[in-house]
């Protein structure tokens, strides 16, 4: 065998890397907006992409109040002028007309008010599923908005956090079908290989949510000495915990440095306040998957739900949308205080219902 | 060190790069050269530096002694010399002193009238510290981005530069340099296996050529790449190791500032499959 180099081949290399090194110094560096995240040198940084960044800025500009809100306590109260109002009863009726609007826009602006209350605008009617669901996002919004600070901190949720602008929110989540078991003779594929964007196209199991976002599946896998002492962590609930952070990862347009010291990705000491944050976040989405979405299954009509015939649930980029803060911090519930807090039980007619009654 | 018989009549003047006949002279065995002379000048005075940044640093410990670069607020400016100035002298005087050493190994290959293979190759780790200390820094804007000076400090950073991109493994010049290494340690071991095995026989046996070398690739595999080529090889995948290395730095940030994973879904488009 006789290889021989043609004689173009340098001049070939030569044109390669000078295209090369001129295309990295002066054409393709992507424009970026870089974070320190951790003391200087530790490599704990966000490298964001600053088109992508406007993009998201765009998508997280917040709609115009529909109108100012009434700071009086004179007036009907909205139980006295409507019918059925369960859970917002307590407001001043010029105030509850001012919520619906924003409502309206939040998450039905082509339908409007009929895609909750129907076409004949029979308004105190519990006919459509929508209006029953509605009701019952409303009183999750209070509930998330007052019980848990540790995650929304003041600036809270509002229904346009997750709605932007539609009926159905983006980012939701149902059981998978596929995930377990692939087809053929490949069998078991312990939930991996599917390069699902909610987990950032790894091989990953891609079903982290049923486990860990509505069970209480164990997400520590770290052992707390070098040698594993005790911990019977597997490689494979290792790679499910590593799913779920990819999925936060992605869902909030960070890496794994936003919350981890890497060097020791157990250790609270090294890590940054954001993951105290996220550690809440995690209790909060079972919290309402549990308390709050699942049980609306039976509401639901059949084109809603998953192909197992489970609810739409949450999981953080349902709010998150892909920014670090949702909208970007945007104060926008300070302009609802209606949504801040579950109203007074006895302002409201009727009584309000919990959601197990609403699915009977 | 006594001087081999013949090695004096390569210990010729000239062949300088600069400076004319200036340090052109031996210690010992070393050539020293201009290039010797700037390389022990920059390698003192950032040893010297490193001593200085542990004295003022919390601890002696050879392990956890670190001198880490500025904050990212500092960007290509400047730093006080406790906040990542020391790191920025530093890292000019390991630059100047890397430099220095190919300059040296130039020259003296320059003397003996060899080719330029040995610093061409130096040069490729060159480039790929280069590339993580000042190329990938320039192109983000920030000296900051570089890696801190210590043991286990840089194996954190290194560890949370790779957690940065989600999953480093995905990183296509970064699955091209570890298969360039993991293949160079192959053909290193091979080659040294088969030399010892034909030229350092056993007390009493024959010392056996080349074309037994040949001729068992030959029989084991169909061909041999002979004893040129075997070396043309390894210098290919050794270069390539080097070379992908910092590849795969440079593009993580300046071109590419998503998971590593998600960058693949260019294959999972195919139209032959989607």
């Amino acid at each position: 065998m006789n290889l021989t180099i043609p004689p173009f081949a340098k001049w070939l290399a030569v044109v390669f890397t000078v295209v090369l090194v001129a295309l990295a110094f002066f054409a393709a560096p992507i424009s970026s907006e870089k974070v320190q995240r951790g003391y200087r040198g530790t490599g704990m940084e966000l490298v964001l992409n600053a088109s992508t960044l406007d993009e998201k800025l765009e998508a997280s500009q917040v709609p115009a109040e529909p109108w100012p809100r009434e700071d009086t306590t004179d007036g009907p109260l909205a139980s006295e002028v409507y019918e059925n109002v369960q859970v917002l009863g307590h407001l001043q009726s010029a105030n509850f007309d001012r919520l619906m609007a924003a409502i309206t826009e939040w998450v039905s602006p082509e339908q409007g008010c009929a895609y909750c209350h129907g076409e004949e605008g029979n308004f105190a009617g519990d006919d459509l599923y929508t209006k029953v669901v509605s009701r019952r996002m409303i009183q999750m919004t209070q509930h998330i908005n007052s019980q848990w600070t540790n995650h929304v901190a003041g600036t809270g949720v509002t229904c346009y956090t997750c709605h932007a602008g539609q009926p159905v929110p983006e980012n939701i989540w149902f059981d998978d079908p596929d995930a377990l078991y692939a087809g053929g003779l490949v069998g078991d594929r312990a939930g991996q290989n599917i390069a699902a964007p909610e987990i950032g196209m790894t091989s990953l199991p891609q079903d982290v949510f049923r486990p860990f976002l509505y069970e209480d599946a164990n997400i520590r896998v770290n052992g707390n000495e070098p040698l594993p002492h005790g911990n019977t962590a597997s490689i494979k609930q290792t790679e499910w915990t590593y799913g779920l952070m990819i999925h936060m990862s992605e869902s909030l347009g960070v890496n794994c440095t936003y919350c981890h010291n890497t060097q020791n990705l157990g250790s609270w000491k090294q890590a940054p306040p954001t993951r105290a944050t996220a550690w809440h976040g995690i209790r909060m989405l079972r919290d309402l998957n549990v308390a709050y979405l699942e049980p609306l299954g039976p509401v639901y009509p059949q084109m809603r739900l998953g192909p197992l015939g489970d609810a739409p649930k949450a999981n953080c980029a349902t709010c998150h949308q892909g920014v670090y803060r949702p909208m970007f911090g945007a104060q926008m519930l300070v302009d609802y205080p209606s949504l801040q807090a579950p109203g007074p039980e006895d302002l409201q007619d009727p009584p309000m219902q919990q959601t197990s009654e609403i699915a009977q | 060190m006594a001087m081999l018989s013949f090695e004096k009549k390569y210990r010729v003047r000239g062949g300088t790069l600069v400076g004319g006949d200036l340090f052109d002279f031996w210690v010992g065995p070393f050539y020293v050269g201009f290039f010797g002379v700037t390389t022990i000048f920059f390698s003192a005075l950032g040893t010297a530096l490193i001593f200085w940044g542990a004295a003022i640093g919390p601890t002696w410990n050879p392990w956890t002694i670190n001198i880490a670069p500025p904050d990212l607020s500092y960007g290509l400016g400047f730093a006080p010399l406790a906040e990542g100035g020391l790191w920025q002298l530093i890292t000019i005087c390991a630059v100047g002193a890397f430099v220095s050493w190919a300059l040296r190994q130039a020259e003296i290959a320059r003397k003996l009238g060899i080719g330029y293979h040995v610093p061409v190759a130096f040069g490729f780790a060159i480039f790929a510290y280069v590339s993580l200390v000042v190329i990938r820094p320039l192109l983000l804007g920030a000296w900051g981005h570089g890696f801190p000076y210590g043991i286990f400090s840089h194996l954190d950073w290194v560890s949370n530069v790779g957690y940065q991109y989600l999953h480093f493994h995905y990183n296509p010049a970064h699955m091209l340099a570890v298969t360039f290494f993991f293949t160079t340690t192959l053909a290193l071991a091979l080659h040294g296996s088969l030399v010892l095995s034909a030229a350092n026989p056993q007390k009493g046996e024959t010392v056996r050529t080349p074309e037994h070398e040949d001729t068992f690739f030959r029989d084991f595999i169909g061909y041999s790449v002979g004893t040129l080529g075997i070396h043309r090889l390894g210098l290919f995948l050794a270069l390539n190791a080097g070379f992908w290395s910092a590849v795969c730095i440079v593009i993580s940030g300046p071109f590419w500032t998503r998971g590593w994973p998600e960058w693949w879904s260019w294959w999972l488009d195919l139209p032959i499959w989607s």
